[in-house]
C-alpha cells in the first residue's frame, strides 16, 4: 500500500491544466446564441427580464464554479512531503485539532456564502415573476390559443362575435403593446413557447392559462411546442410575426374578410373539388360552405408563410405534396391523404393559392 | 458499557443453557477454524446446483445478481440513447421515425430510472449493507430473493413487449390525457403501467429489508453514530423509497383503472384533472432523483475518506445533510410544473424549497473538499471517479438552481438545457459514483483487483465523452430546441451542436466498452486483491474477498466510528451464535446494545414462485382487470409455501426460545437476589 501509494502521486503538472483548460473552453461555449428561436436573443420586455436573471445567474453560478473547482484542484493537488514522508499511508485518524476548528469554519462560511446567494436569486426570481405575471389592461388585444395535436388554433377575441379572426399557425401581434395568450387545449397537454418573446405555459385540457407578452421588436419570432403530445411533437411550430400597428390592424381586417370567390375556370374548379372531397369534414373556408373545425382554419391561407405547423414553407409544390400524402411528410398527423387527379389537384391548388 | 461486555451479555448465558438436545450444539470459538469455517458455510452457503443457484438467500448472491442484471439494463438503456443521439446527430434524419423514436426515448428513460439507477443502488446496498453493519445476512432475505425476481420478470417483460413493438410511447413522466384511453389506444401504455408495478414492489421489499438491517442487525459497538456515512445514505434512501414509490404505484393503478375499467380520474371532461396525475407523479418522481443521488454520495463518503486516508471531515453534518436532502426533496416536486399556470406565490414557494436544496448539497461538497485538503490523496481510479463526479455534479447543481428559479424555468423547462442538467446531475451524480464504487469494490466482490491503467483510461474517456455529449445541450435548449423531437428543421442552426453530442457520446460509450472489458479481463486474472487493498476502515474491508457465505468468521464488536482504523490487537467478538443454526444478533437500534437473537429463513423456491405468480398476475393485468382476483389463487398458494416452516428451521427456533427464556430466568433469578 505504502509503495503504491507514493508512486502514484508523482503526476505531470498538464493533469491539472488540462482538466481546468476544458471547463474554461466550455463556458467559453455559451456565447452569442443568437436566432428566432432564441431564449438570450429577447425582443420584448418579458424575455428581457427572463434573460436579465439568467445572464445574473450565469456568471453568479460560473464564479461558484471557477471557485470551487480551484479549492477542489488545489485540495487535490497541493504538497504536504514532510508531513507525508512522517505518516506515509496511515489513516490520520485524530486529525490536528486546529486545522479541523479552522476548516468548519470556512466551511461554514462557505455554506453561509451559499445561503446568501440562493437569497439573492430568489428575490430577483420573485420579482421577475411579479413583472411577468402583471395583467394586461382589460383592453389588451387577446388571443386564444388552442392547442391540437398537431397544429395550433388562433382566434382573436374581438368585438363584436362576428369579427373574430380566425387562423391558425401564424399569430400576428402589433408591436410595443402587451398582448394577452387565452391558452387551452381540446385534446393532449402541449406548451406554447416563443423563446424570444417569453418563457412557456402549458396548454392543458380543461384549464386555462394566461401568458402575456410585448414585442418591442417588429419581426418574426419562432414558436415550437414544448410539452411532449404525441407522434408530431416534434413538427408543431408557429410563428409570431410582430409589426407595426398600423401593418396589424391592416392585417386583421384583410383576416376578417370571408375568403375571396373564385375569379378564373380553375380556381372554380378547385372550390368545388375542395366542397365536393373530403377536406371540408375538417377544415373550415368562411364564404363557403366549409365549417369544419378541427383541423386549420383555411380562409386566407395563401397569407401564411407556412404549413403544416411550420414544417413547410407556403409554396404551390409542398402544398401539393403535403394534399397528395401528408403521411411522408408528418407520419402519425391526423390528415388522410387526398387522392386527387392530376388535373383536380392542379385546380385545387390553384384555389388554395388564391385564397389571401 | 464497553462493547466486551456488552457482548459477553449475549454469551455467557448460553454456557447455562440447559440441557443440549440430541444434536451436538456448536457455537462459535467451539471448534478449530477450519472445521468452524466449513460448518459456518454449510449453514449459510446455497446449496449447490442449479436449483441452489434459485433458491439462494443469501444477500451477495443476490446483490451481485442485482448488480450484474441492472448493468444490463444500463448497457440496453445506454444501445437506446446511442441510438436517439444517431437519429440527432442531424437535421430532418431519417434513421428512426417518429414512432420508433418516440418508443426508444420512454423505453430509455424508463430503463434508467427504474430498471438501472434504484435497483443499482439497491443491490449496492444488499450487498454491502450486511458487512458493513457486521451481520451474517440481510433482514427478509427470502423477500428480498422475491425482490430480485420481480424486478428482473418486470424488466424483461419490458424489452419483450418493446421488441414486440408495444414498447411504451409517451415518455417515463407518462403525462395523462396523451396517456390515457383516448389518446393511447393499445397496451403500450398498460405495459409502462405493469412495469412501474413490478419495479415498486421490488424496490419497496428491499428498502425494508435494508431499513430492518440497519436498525436491528449491527454489531454491538455501532451505535448510531458510528454509522458509517455510507450506511446512512442507503437508511435515508430506503426510507424515501417508502415514502414516494407509494405515489407512482397510486398513480399507475388510477391510470390502469381509467384505461382497463374505464374510470375518469385524468378525464377533463368528466370531471377528473390532468394536473392530478403531475402531482402523483412528481410526487415520487422528484425524490426518485434524490433516491438515486443518496447512495452515491455514500459512496464517494467512503471512497473519499479512504483514498484521502484521513477520517472524513463533518461526519455530523453529512449525515445531517442527507436527512435534510431527504426531507425537502418531498416539497419540491412542483418545480416540474412551473408551466402549468400556478399562481405566483405557489411557485415561489416551491422556487425556495428546490434552491434550499443545495444548501444541504453545498456542505457535502464543502465538507469532502476538506477531507481532501487535509488529507493525503491517493490517485487511484475510484478517487479519480469521486473527482470527475465533484465538477460534473457542480455544474449540474448550479443549473439545477437556475431551473429551480420559476421565472427562469419559464424558458428553460422541457429543452435540451433540462436534459443537459438532470444528466449532469444524474450522470455525474450517479453514474461517476457508481463506476467509482464498481472500481472501488470490485476487489471486495470478486477478490481480484481491476487493471488500474484501463481504470483510468475508462474514466478519462466517460469524462470527456460525457461533457461533449452533455455540455453542448445547455446551449441548445438555449437556442429553443425542445426535448423529445424526433427531428428538427435545418434552418434551426442546431446541427452542430447536436452532432458534436454524438460524437461525445461515442467517445462516452467507448469508455463504457472499456470499463467492460476491464472487468470481465480481471475477474479472471486480476491481481489478487488481499482482505483489504485499499486500507479502508469499513467493517466490509475486514473479512475475506470475496466474503464467505457467512461474512464473517467472527463476528466484529465495533470500537469506533471508523471500524478498521480504530480496530485493536485484542478487539472483542461476538460469542454464542450457534454455528449450526442461521442465527443473527438483533441489536437495539440506538445504541446497538446486544437484545436478542434471531433465526433467519433458510434458502427456498418458494419468493421464486411468488415471483412468478405475481409476474403472471402483472401481465395479465395488462390485458384484462379479472387477471388480478384470478391471480391471487396461486399467490396465496406461494404465499402458504413460503410461510410453511422447514424442520430445521423451526429446531433452530425452538434452541433460540429455551435459550432465551433460560436466559430471562436467570435475569430473573439475578434480580431477586
Amino acid at each position: 500500500m505504502r509503495a503504491v501509494g507514493s508512486k502514484l502521486r508523482k503526476r505531470g503538472w498538464w493533469q491539472p491544466a488540462l482538466t481546468f483548460s476544458f471547463f474554461i473552453l466550455e463556458l467559453a461555449f455559451l456565447s452569442g446564441c443568437r436566432g428566432a428561436q432564441s431564449a438570450l436573443d429577447p425582443a420584448g420586455p418579458q424575455a428581457a427580464r427572463i434573460g436579465r436573471l439568467w445572464w445574473l445567474m450565469f456568471y453568479v453560478c460560473s464564479a461558484v464554479f471557477l471557485a470551487v473547482s480551484i479549492a477542489l484542484l488545489i485540495a487535490i493537488f497541493r504538497e504536504r512531503k514532510g508531513r507525508e514522508k512522517k505518516k506515509g499511508d496511515e489513516p490520520d485518524t485524530s486529525p490536528e485539532p486546529k486545522r479541523e476548528r479552522l476548516m468548519t469554519r470556512i466551511v461554514a462560511g462557505a455554506v453561509g456564502l451559499t445561503v446568501v446567494i440562493l437569497f439573492v436569486f430568489l428575490i430577483t426570481d420573485f420579482f421577475t415573476g411579479r413583472a411577468l405575471y402583471s395583467h394586461a389592461d382589460p383592453q389588451a388585444l387577446t388571443i386564444k390559443i388552442t392547442g391540437q395535436q398537431w397544429w395550433w388554433d388562433v382566434e382573436y377575441e374581438t368585438e363584436p362575435a362576428s369579427s373574430i379572426v380566425h387562423t391558425a399557425n401564424e399569430i400576428h401581434i402589433p408591436t410595443g403593446q402587451l398582448v394577452k395568450f387565452r391558452l387551452t387545449s381540446t385534446d393532449v397537454i402541449h406548451s406554447f413557447w416563443v423563446p424570444n418573446l417569453n418563457g412557456k405555459k402549458d396548454l392543458i385540457p380543461g384549464h386555462e392559462i394566461t401568458l402575456t407578452f410585448q414585442a418591442d421588436r417588429a419581426g418574426e419570432y419562432r414558436g415550437q411546442c414544448a410539452e411532449f403530445c404525441g407522434y408530431q411533437h416534434a413538427h408543431m411550430a408557429f410563428t409570431v410575426v410582430a409589426e407595426a400597428p398600423e401593418k396589424f390592424y391592416e392585417w386583421m381586417n384583410r383576416q376578417r374578410a370571408p375568403s375571396v370567390e373564385p375569379t378564373n375556370d380553375a380556381e372554380r374548379r378547385g372550390q368545388q373539388v375542395f366542397l365536393s372531397s373530403p377536406c371540408i369534414m375538417c377544415h373550415s373556408i368562411r364564404g363557403t360552405i366549409a365549417g369544419g373545425r378541427i383541423a386549420p382554419d383555411l380562409t386566407h391561407l395563401a397569407s401564411r408563410k407556412s404549413i403544416a405547423a411550420g414544417t413547410l414553407p407556403n409554396t404551390r409544390g409542398h402544398l401539393a405534396g403535403w394534399i397528395t400524402n401528408s403521411q411522408e411528410i408528418k407520419p402519425g398527423n391526423h390528415m388522410p391523404p387526398v387522392p386527387l387527379g392530376p388535373e383536380d389537384l392542379q385546380a385545387l391548388l390553384a384555389y388554395l393559392e388564391s385564397l389571401k | 458499557m464497553k462493547p466486551e461486555e456488552q457482548s459477553a451479555g449475549v454469551i455467557e448465558e448460553e454456557e447455562t443453557a440447559e440441557a443440549p438436545e440430541a444434536e451436538r450444539e456448536v457455537r462459535e470459538g467451539d471448534l478449530p477454524e477450519d472445521e468452524e469455517r466449513r460448518l459456518l458455510d454449510k449453514t449459510w452457503g446455497d446449496k449447490p446446483g442449479f436449483r441452489g443457484w434459485l433458491a439462494s438467500t443469501n444477500h451477495k448472491s443476490i446483490g451481485k445478481r442485482f448488480i450484474i442484471t441492472a448493468f444490463i439494463f444500463f448497457l440496453l438503456g445506454g444501445i437506446l440513447a446511442v441510438l436517439m443521439r444517431i437519429q440527432l446527430a442531424r437535421p430532418e434524419n431519417t434513421f428512426l421515425g417518429p414512432d420508433l423514436y418516440n418508443q426508444i426515448f420512454t423505453m430509455h428513460g424508463t430503463t434508467m430510472m427504474f430498471l438501472f439507477a434504484v435497483p443499482v443502488m439497491e443491490a449496492f446496498a444488499i450487498y454491502l449493507v450486511p458487512l458493513m453493519v457486521g451481520t451474517r445476512n440481510i433482514a427478509f432475505p427470502r423477500m428480498v430473493a422475491f425482490s430480485y425476481w420481480i424486478y428482473l420478470a418486470g424488466g424483461v417483460m419490458l424489452f419483450v413487449f418493446f421488441i414486440l413493438n408495444t414498447g411504451p410511447d409517451v415518455g417515463w413522466f407518462n403525462y395523462v390525457p396523451l396517456s390515457g384511453p383516448e389518446f393511447s389506444p393499445g397496451k403500450r401504455i398498460n405495459v409502462w403501467t405493469q412495469l412501474v408495478n413490478f419495479t415498486e414492489v421490488s424496490a419497496l421489499g428491499v428498502a425494508v429489508a435494508i431499513i430492518t438491517t440497519i436498525f436491528k442487525q449491527r454489531a454491538p459497538g455501532l451505535s448510531l453514530h458510528r454509522l458509517p456515512v455510507f450506511v446512512w445514505a442507503m437508511l435515508v434512501m430506503s426510507f424515501m423509497v417508502v415514502f414516494a414509490m407509494p405515489a407512482v404505484t397510486m398513480s399507475s393503478v388510477l391510470l390502469t383503472l381509467d384505461r382497463l375499467v374505464g374510470t375518469h380520474f385524468f378525464n377533463p371532461a368528466e370531471g377528473g384533472d390532468p394536473l392530478l396525475w403531475q402531482h402523483l407523479f412528481w410526487f415520487f418522481g422528484h425524490p426518485e432523483v434524490y433516491i438515486i443521488l443518496i447512495p452515491a454520495l455514500g459512496y464517494i463518503a467512503s471512497i473519499i475518506q479512504t483514498f484521502s486516508r484521513r477520517k472524513v471531515f463533518g461526519y455530523t453534518a453529512l449525515v445531517l445533510s442527507m436527512l435534510s436532502i431527504g426531507f425537502i426533496s418531498f416539497g419540491l416536486w412542483v418545480h416540474h410544473m412551473f408551466t402549468t399556470g400556478l399562481p405566483q406565490l405557489g411557485s415561489s414557494f416551491f422556487s425556495a424549497a428546490s434552491m434550499m436544496i443545495a444548501i444541504p448539497s453545498g456542505t457535502q461538497i464543502f465538507c469532502w473538499i476538506a477531507t481532501l485538503w487535509s488529507g493525503r490523496p491517493l490517485f487511484r481510479s475510484p478517487l479519480l471517479f469521486a473527482i470527475g463526479f465533484f465538477f460534473t455534479f457542480i455544474m449540474g447543481g448550479l443549473s439545477g438552481v437556475m431551473v429551480a428559479s420559476a421565472s427562469a424555468d419559464l424558458q428553460l423547462h422541457d429543452t435540451f438545457f433540462v436534459v443537459a442538467h438532470f444528466h449532469y446531475v444524474l450522470i455525474g451524480g450517479a453514474v461517476f459514483p457508481l463506476f467509482a464504487a464498481f472500481h472501488y469494490w470490485f476487489p471486495k466482490f470478486t477478490g481480484r483487483m481491476l487493471n488500474e491503467g484501463l481504470g483510468k483510461l475508462t474514466f478519462w474517456l466517460m469524462f470527456t465523452g460525457f461533457n461533449l455529449t452533455f455540455f453542448p445541450m445547455h446551449q441548445l435548449g438555449l437556442e429553443g430546441m425542445p426535448r423529445r423531437v424526433y427531428t428538427y428543421l435545418p434552418e434551426m442552426g442546431w446541427g452542430n451542436l447536436n452532432l458534436l453530442a454524438t460524437t461525445g457520446g461515442v467517445v462516452l460509450t467507448l469508455g463504457v466498452l472499456t470499463f467492460i472489458v476491464n472487468a470481465l479481463s480481471s475477474r479472471r486474472r486480476g491481481a489478487r486483491a488481499g482482505d483489504n487493498p485499499w486500507g479502508a476502515d469499513t467493517l466490509d474491508w475486514g473479512t475475506t474477498s470475496p466474503p464467505p457465505s457467512y461474512n464473517f468468521l467472527r463476528l466484529p464488536v465495533v470500537q469506533g466510528r471508523e471500524a478498521l482504523w480504530a480496530r485493536t490487537e485484542d478487539a472483542p467478538f461476538v460469542e454464542g451464535l450457534r454455528s449450526d443454526c442461521r442465527e443473527v444478533l438483533i441489536t437495539k437500534t440506538l445504541d446497538a446494545e446486544p437484545d436478542n437473537k434471531m433465526v433467519l429463513p433458510s434458502p427456498s423456491l418458494w419468493p421464486l414462485v411468488m415471483a412468478l405468480a405475481v409476474t403472471a398476475t402483472l401481465i395479465g393485468v395488462i390485458f384484462t382487470p379479472w387477471a388480478l382476483p384470478a391471480g391471487m389463487i396461486p399467490a396465496a398458494i406461494a404465499l402458504i409455501g413460503w410461510g410453511w416452516p422447514k424442520r430445521r428451521d423451526e429446531r433452530c427456533e425452538r434452541k433460540r426460545v429455551e435459550e432465551m427464556s433460560s436466559e430471562e430466568r436467570r435475569k430473573e433469578a439475578a434480580r431477586a437476589q
